[in-house]
């Protein structure tokens, strides 16, 4: 029962994969059709990334729990970097990110691959922040103290935090997870990746159909307030229609995880759109000419991740 | 010699993969550069140049003791085969580790900076050992800047250029480096670098020193963007 959803979830994804492949190379080869090249291009560019992501995340779950834990470590280590490469920081601040960097980041997921929630949940917020607090006071700099510590903060919460609770799903106890490979678990775990970009590229769609009312235009010129609208309501029906990929849900708890999935991922957009305007940077990849960085592409999941997860636990009643 | 060769010549911005210069087929087999790029995060532009196995001196602004390092590691292997980076001895000398790295990678040109005498110059020693194939790394402002603003240069890059006028001269922009290694530390945090090669340019028939070291200071500069 559980195998055939998995190989029903892993067809029909592929099956869109493929479809969408082929539009993409059609529209390429028939620019006459009036549609604008760049966008064109940027489809094709987006699928090249998913059939990336499917392939990595597939690559990652047939090797297993420890083996997808890494490859988020991993992740979150490169945004990181991205983040703080970003953000001007000083030279007080030298050690006390050589210890977040090195020291809080993999222990971080070693206890989220070890399934002690009860650690891992305040090991960052509570520990790490008083850590960077104390150490950049030892280094004796206190110019904007506050400023500096909190950039610190804000880049551990999100990049490293928030994203970890995404391979953390593959932990819970919830039915189906009994069986060996905890095929279930990873069902959970892609459809949250799915939804999360289901929802971005609907959120894009719906701004560019209907998008009126920009939600603040110094921070994004093409994020509406019915794009949010649009992205919330079809990624809640496209959840409801896969409830059946996501075991512990009902039809309308999978909406509900869908509506919330959708707009917590369009305020990591936000959040982080308002970092790069301050910044006055395009993308967190600016250091790579031409290739927007890994932060772009994990900034709605990292501020989704968190949320799903504790629905999943409040839907299922399970104690991590 | 490198994937950057065979991009469409129009691009003149061109970015070289960390891994693009190692043959055959697989995972490349971690090297000392592909680590020492890796951990710099070091993304490489050529804006308006290419890289040249033709003799060289490429001349950078200095903000960390990773310089060199990552500098020499940006470069193609085929490049860096003919390319030795001119250091401080009273650093790259010191511990067992830097004394191998400089001796035995990437084959250091070690100025004693404590030590100079007039038979004995820099300029004379680093010329002698460039030889007629060997193109250099040099930092003209002879020490790491402190506020992280590029200082002026000192003036062994004229002479370089007097007495050497056939070697084109390559401004080279190191950005963000200062950050990952700040002075007076010894462990380093992972940010991302960014090292930008310039257009060559020669020393002008007639110009004075002060108008030459200040062009090319402007040169390294405007690759900052």
């Amino acid at each position: 029962m559980n195998d055939l959803r998995t190989i029903a979830l892993i067809t029909g994804v592929l099956a869109l994969l493929t479809a969408a492949t082929g539009v993409g190379q059609f529209l390429k080869r028939h620019p006459d059709r009036g549609l604008d090249p760049a966008a064109v291009r940027t489809f094709n560019l987006r699928i090249r990334g998913w059939w990336i992501l499917c392939t990595v995340l597939a690559a990652a779950f047939w090797l297993g729990t420890t083996a997808t834990v890494v490859l988020f470590g991993l992740v979150s280590f490169w945004a990181l970097r991205e983040f703080i490469t970003l953000t001007p920081t000083r030279k007080g601040d030298h050690r006390a990110l050589f210890w977040v960097f090195f020291a809080f980041t993999p222990l971080h997921y070693v206890l989220v691959g070890l399934d002690r929630y009860d650690i891992f949940s305040v090991f960052l917020p509570v520990y790490a922040t008083l850590f960077v607090l104390a150490r950049v006071a030892f280094a004796g700099d206190y110019k904007r103290f506050l400023e500096r510590t909190a950039k610190i903060q804000a880049g551990l919460v999100v990049c490293v935090y928030c994203l970890s609770f995404a391979p953390a799903l593959l932990q819970l106890p919830i039915e189906g997870s009994e069986t060996v490979g905890r095929s279930a678990n990873f069902r959970l775990l892609f459809f949250l990746i799915l939804l999360v970009q289901f929802a971005d590229c609907m959120q894009y769609v719906w701004s560019r159909m209907l998008g009126r009312r920009l939600v603040a235009a110094s921070v994004s010129s093409n994020r509406t307030w019915e794009g949010l609208l649009g992205s919330a309501t079809s990624t809640a029906l496209l959840a409801a229609a896969l409830w059946w990929a996501a075991p512990p849900f009902q039809p309308w708890q999978a909406a509900l995880a869908g509506l919330v999935v959708a707009t917590m991922g369009f305020a990591g957009g936000m959040t982080m759109s308002a970092i790069k305007r301050d910044r006055g940077v395009k993308d967190y990849g600016t250091l790579v000419v031409g290739h927007g960085g890994v932060l772009d592409r994990i900034d709605s999941i990292c501020f989704a991740a968190p949320v799903f997860y504790h629905i999943t636990l409040l839907v299922t009643g399970a104690r991590p | 010699m490198s994937r950057a060769e065979q991009l469409p010549q129009p691009l003149s911005i061109w970015i070289v993969n960390p891994f693009d210069d190692i043959p055959g087929e697989g995972l490349p087999p971690l090297r000392y550069w592909t680590l020492a790029r890796v951990l710099a995060g070091a993304s490489v532009r050529w804006i308006a140049s290419q890289p040249d196995t033709c003799q060289r001196i490429y001349f950078a602004n200095h903000t960390s003791h990773l310089d060199a390092l990552v500098v020499w590691s940006s470069l193609p292997q085929p490049v860096r085969e003919v390319t030795r980076p001119v250091a401080a001895k009273d650093y790259w000398s010191r511990g067992l580790v830097r004394r191998w790295l400089a001796q035995e990678v990437f084959d250091a040109i070690l100025i004693d900076r404590t030590d100079i005498k007039v038979h004995q110059s820099p300029v004379d020693l680093m010329l002698r050992e460039a030889g007629t194939s060997h193109s250099l790394i040099v930092f003209p402002e002879g020490s790491r800047s402190v506020s992280g603003e590029i200082g002026e240069f000192k003036s062994g890059l004229y002479y370089l250029a007097k007495k050497r006028p056939d070697i084109e001269l390559i401004p080279v922009h190191i950005d963000n480096l200062n950050r990952v290694l700040p002075r007076g530390e010894f462990l380093p945090v992972p940010l991302l670098s960014c090292i930008s090669f310039g257009p060559p340019m020669w020393l002008e028939r007639g110009e004075a020193k002060l108008d030459f070291l200040d062009r090319a200071r402007r040169a390294v500069l405007a690759l900052k963007e």
